[in-house]
């Protein structure tokens, strides 16, 4: 019987493949993937080989592949000391479904959750003086921190945190390292890091359930996720989510949606900020709703295409996963190529949504894509994949745009933005798993004239 | 018109139980949405558009017979 395995990419000549590439310079070797290999190319991380799809056809083969046919657990190896044993990647399917599966997110909670996003920003603004500069970055990580504990876990918990928990959160996604394919606990700065960051989170969570059993909580404050677990005790009445557990479930369930939306909403400024006339269009929708006194609600942050246009067009340009992993749990064929039991399939985010039959001038920052009667990313369902797609699309994605319309419609109401820097040094920082951008990232705000 | 659902794209979130409760129910720990009406009458298109508009995964499809 003859094979016609996937071609291997040049390069990657040493031991362990292409994966100090992938530490480097990801978007090198995803691009000369596809432009080497066509839709179907290889690519190897010491001994593993990651075929790699790209291409609509391949992509909906890869979204709408069942678990027991393209597994999502075993694929990411950097991700189980970041939340702990025990938690998500380490657990079984169905306990991962139902992790994941975060009643949270319904619909039937969101309106909630955009008055709570609304306020989070008008308290962080608060801090601010009429005119000064900020880091984009630091910023939106510490706002997020505050929205995602807000929404997800309870405003009890949220109103525990300050910055520290912020910054230790951030350390610990520096701790993805691709290195982690071959050892994830490889003596290196990143992961010690990564270690470090986590203990401390550990003792923070501990301090704060501590608290609670030291203080019995107000009747009239609205019981937490924190409450709801510590409540479950085994039959000797001690925790049966102790700090450990609690920290890694927390950390786990803010994971996915902490750094994706504060990387997006610091894209978001820098692209509306460095493309002519982009910011005014959306200001001026924004405005439209300030001048009818509508607040931000649910209802009002459903209408806004051109704010909604502009986030697509960030999201496309700046996707925060560039590349996502399954494992073929079976053999199988797709585009005449063959694909082996145990190798990694990857599809890419990044290279998928600058394909040029689907996007036209795919480089350009150009929100009309999405404005009327033009829809690129429902045309091109399989191409343009900022939040993947399928089965497996992320559940997290309404919720983002609607966070991330709330935080533009307060901060935009209210500020005027500008660069703090020259427009190409704003860059991404690819050398870690989880995508952040190169700091310093610094603007300027100056609040709107006859704004409070 | 006749629902069609991307059962592959539907992941529960309710938006077009929101919008349509007549025609849509996501039951609390259901894997998929439950279609009461799948040829449901016309005086019901602006909700089940709705619906089809808002699902945040596009899972939704009007097929128009004739």
């Amino acid at each position: 019987m003859t094979t016609n395995e996937a071609i291997r990419v040049s390069g990657g000549e040493g031991i362990d493949g292409h994966l100090d590439e992938l530490r480097t310079d990801p978007i090198a070797l995803l691009e000369r993937v596809r432009a080497e290999c066509g839709n179907v190319g290889r690519f190897d991380l010491a001994d593993r080989e990651v075929v790699l799809l790209t291409g609509a056809e391949a992509n909906e083969f890869f979204f709408r592949a069942p678990e027991e046919l393209l597994d999502q657990a075993e694929a990411y190896p950097f991700m189980t000391p970041v939340f702990g044993e025990g938690v998500v990647f380490d657990a079984s399917p169905e306990r991962r479904r139902e992790m994941l599966h975060n009643q949270a997110l319904r619909d039937k909670y969101m309106r909630g959750h955009a008055a709570t996003i609304a306020a989070e920003v008008e308290a962080m603004v608060a801090r601010w003086d009429d005119a000064g500069e900020i880091d984009l970055l630091d910023w939106f990580a510490e706002l997020t921190i505050y929205t995602s504990s807000a929404c997800l876990i309870g405003k009890r918990f949220r109103d525990q945190l300050d910055r520290r928990f912020a910054d230790l959160y951030h350390d610990l996604e520096r701790g993805t390292d691709a290195l982690a394919f071959v050892d994830p606990y490889a003596d290196i700065e990143s992961f010690h890091i990564r270690d470090r960051s986590r203990e401390a989170l550990v003792e923070l969570v501990a301090g704060i359930m501590a608290a609670r059993e030291a203080t019995p909580r107000d009747e009239a404050d609205e019981a937490d996720l924190l409450d709801v677990l510590m409540s479950i005790r085994d039959e000797d009445g001690g925790l049966r989510f102790p700090p450990a557990m609690v920290t890694g479930i927390f950390i786990s369930m803010m994971f996915a949606g902490h750094h994706t939306t504060s990387t997006t909403a610091s894209w978001m400024v820098i692209e509306l900020l460095r493309n002519a006339g982009a910011i005014d269009r959306v200001v001026d929708e924004i405005d439209t709703f300030a001048a009818q006194g509508e607040e931000v609600s649910y209802q009002v942050l459903r209408e806004m295409p051109i704010t909604e246009a502009a986030l697509k067009e960030t999201l496309r340009l700046h996707p925060p996963l560039i590349l996502l992993l399954r494992v073929a749990k079976e053999p199988f064929t797709i585009e005449g190529v063959d694909v082996r039991e145990g190798q990694m399939v990857g599809a890419s985010p990044w290279v998928s949504n600058r394909i040029a039959e689907s996007f036209a001038d795919p480089h350009t920052f150009d929100l009309d894509r999405y404005v009327e009667p033009r829809a690129e990313d429902l045309d091109n369902p399989w191409n343009w994949i900022p939040f993947g797609a399928g089965r497996h699309r992320c559940v997290g994605a309404a919720f983002a745009m609607m966070q991330l319309k709330a935080i533009f419609a307060v901060l935009l109401r209210d500020w005027d933005l500008e660069l703090a820097q020259p427009p190409e040094t704003y860059r991404p920082d690819m050398s870690k798993m989880v995508i952040q951008l190169q700091q310093p990232v610094r603007v300027r705000y100056r609040r709107r004239a006859g704004r409070s | 018109m006749r629902i069609e659902i991307d059962r592959d794209l539907c992941q529960v979130h309710g938006v077009c139980e929101s919008e349509a409760p007549d025609v849509f129910v996501v039951p609390k720990r259901a894997e998929t949405v439950t279609v009461l009406i799948a040829e449901p009458d016309e005086s019901l298109r602006p909700q089940v558009a709705a619906a089809a508009k808002y699902c945040p995964t596009r899972a939704i499809r009007i097929i128009e017979e004739d």
